[in-house]
């Protein structure tokens, strides 16, 4: 048998569109595969939660809290999915031996890191949503919606300037080795503390808040929250800024991720970075 | 004539050393030094040499995933470090051993995530997976998991991925590394098969495997220490090494053959036992030197069970132009 015929192929926007799907599949698919996930991603993040619910009850606070306690156990899971599985999987790609391909592939880099997020974005929306009904079946958490556009501009602008954040930091470790994993795992732990995941970031302080704003997870929990329990929230800063300060990062680590990936893929050429074996 | 398809010329890559007390920032090591090659359009170009010669780095830099130190590359006409992007639309890699793509997804969805990198429609993609999943006798483990698949379907899974995009330009660095007879014969021969069926098709191959290059290249060039000491066909390595007069000794069992090597006009024995008897490899200056051979077996008391004059094979040439056999070279000196 021979298979002699040319094969079509697509060029420029198009093919960047199939190779972020490409790449989004495993993520989607994987997910169905392994439903590990259920406990890793829901059980996990709800019994951290579950813990402050009841510090809160204990102390008499009024329900919003639980609320609170909710939403940022919800977020959270996009905060683990953007460091295990966007910025130390370069790491992991390159350990067996995809980034090579990937790198040596016509489509680049940026489609595949997108298609990254995309699939890593799209099962984990599909967790926190998991997380938000269950945790609000379990408590009774009221979980009110004041402005719908204002909730979607936060979701949408939060969620891109993290993931843009994620690529940031995965191009930054196409060049690190074992060292990505403890990177990942010193920013977890101060990162749940800073951007307060089960309390109002207000209570660090303005300056501890503004400076954990720089982590696009703490202004759009917080718009978040302004919006589910408003008049009441203790908020960072008034909703707009929190809102053009999200657009702001979005544009930012978007345009830093692009630039930071050409740099560090020529740096990893130059050093002979993306491979083990040469 | 056509341009080339691959030209280097003294291309050069070093590396950073291990740092050591005695090299605190880490004495350089010189993988490729001075490298100048020309493969032609169309054709199957072996590179030969044992582990740590620097195979594996000129393919890297010819498919654009390492900068060269210094010297230039070209691949098809096209510059790898200012045109990496367009040598990427022509170029398709496969390494041995590679254990590329993710163990959850079936070998058909990880081959159509591939086939999205280069763009080709689903439709066609599907349709060419299946088509060459078939050819190389991969078609029933079409909806396996990766992760259920052995090496060597793995190893066809892989040139399957390779295939795909219609490359110009194949790299095949080790194909067949640790893989058994009958998978590495599957992927030598549907090798063969793919370059023949389009004028143009060009593949560059390493390994370490004299019979596979001497079995399926056009021209062979032996790369030792990141130096190409010789490139000619496997034919004309060959005579080139052909100094001297090769014989195949069968004798019975010898418990040693270094007394042979101490005969006037032994160049080189080989010799391995096995089922009772033994295989002896000579290299001699010249024909006449095998009658010392026979009657210094005959003193031995050893039975010549079959003698026969052979043309040197690439390992002779191999052994001629580096000084020792490949698997010895492979060894740290």
């Amino acid at each position: 048998m021979s298979v002699t015929a040319p094969i079509p192929r697509v060029g420029g926007l198009r093919r960047a569109l199939y190779a972020v799907r490409g790449r989004a599949y495993p993520r989607v698919v994987g997910a169905m595969r392994e439903p590990s996930w259920l406990f890793y991603d829901i059980v996990l993040p709800l019994l951290g939660a579950v813990a402050f619910v009841f510090v809160y009850r204990a102390l008499g606070a009024p329900p919003r809290f639980t609320g609170y306690v909710i939403m940022g156990g919800a977020t959270l899971a996009f905060w683990m999915n953007v460091m295990w599985n966007m910025a130390a999987q370069f790491y992991w790609e390159k350990h067996q031996g995809n980034l090579e391909l990937y790198l040596a592939a016509p489509c680049g880099l940026v489609p595949i890191l997108l298609g990254m997020a995309a699939g890593g974005l799209l099962g984990t929306s599909v967790r926190a949503v998991v997380v938000v009904l269950t945790g609000a079946l379990l408590f009774q958490a009221p979980l009110p919606v004041s402005s719908w556009p204002a909730f979607a501009a936060i979701v949408v602008l939060g969620l891109v300037a993290l993931y843009g954040l994620g690529m940031v930091f995965s191009s930054l470790f196409l060049l690190w080795g074992r060292e990505a994993w403890h990177t990942v795992q010193l920013l977890q732990e101060p990162v749940y503390l800073v951007s307060g995941f089960y309390f109002p970031v207000r209570a660090l302080g303005p300056w501890v808040g503004m400076v954990a704003s720089l982590i696009p997870i703490t202004l759009a929990l917080d718009g978040l929250r302004q919006v589910m329990f408003p008049g009441v929230h203790p908020a960072l800063a008034p909703l707009a800024w929190e809102v053009g300060g999200l657009a702001v990062l979005a544009v930012l680590f978007t345009v830093l991720a692009l630039r930071v990936l050409r740099l560090m893929e020529r740096l990893a050429r130059r050093e002979g970075r993306l491979s083990f074996r040469w | 004539m056509a341009e080339p398809a691959i030209v280097t010329e003294r291309l050069v890559r070093t590396f950073r050393g291990r740092r050591s007390p005695a090299t605190p920032t880490g004495a350089p090591v010189v993988a490729l030094d001075g490298v100048c090659l020309q493969v032609q359009e169309g054709e199957l170009f072996g590179l030969l040499g044992p582990n740590g010669a620097g195979k594996t780095t000129l393919i890297k830099v010819l498919v654009t995933l390492l900068l060269p130190t210094a010297g230039r590359a070209l691949v098809d006409g096209l510059d790898v470090v200012r045109q990496a992007p367009q040598v990427r639309e022509r170029i398709s890699v496969v390494s041995g051993g590679e254990h590329s793509g993710y163990g959850l997804l079936t070998v058909r969805e990880q081959l159509w995530m591939f086939a999205q990198f280069y763009g080709i429609p689903t439709r066609q993609a599907l349709a060419r997976i299946d088509e060459l999943l078939a050819v190389v006798g991969l078609a029933e483990e079409r909806d396996r998991k990766v992760q259920q698949l052995s090496t060597g379907m793995r190893q066809k899974m892989n040139l399957v991925r390779g295939l795909l995009p219609d490359p110009r330009i194949l790299f095949l660095d080790e194909p067949t590394l640790g893989l058994d007879v009958e998978v590495a014969r599957v992927i030598r021969a549907y090798v063969q098969q793919w370059r023949r069926e389009r004028p143009g098709r060009t593949i560059l191959l390493t390994t370490h495997y004299m019979a596979e290059a001497e079995e399926l290249c056009d021209r062979v060039a032996i790369i030792h220490q990141g130096r190409i000491i010789a490139c000619d066909t496997p034919a004309g390595l060959k005579r080139a090494a052909a100094q001297g007069a090769y014989f195949l000794l069968d004798t019975e069992r010898l418990d040693g053959a270094g007394f042979l090597e101490a005969l006037p006009g032994v160049e080189r024995v080989h010799a391995a036992t096995l089922d009772g008897h033994t295989e002896v490899r000579l290299h001699l200056r010249d024909d006449g030197a095998i009658a010392e051979v026979v009657a210094a077996l005959a003193r031995q008391g050893r039975r010549i069970l079959r003698l026969q004059k052979v043309e040197p094979s690439l390992e002779e040439a191999f052994i001629a132009l580096v000084g020792r056999r490949l698997e010895e070279a492979d060894q740290p000196t």
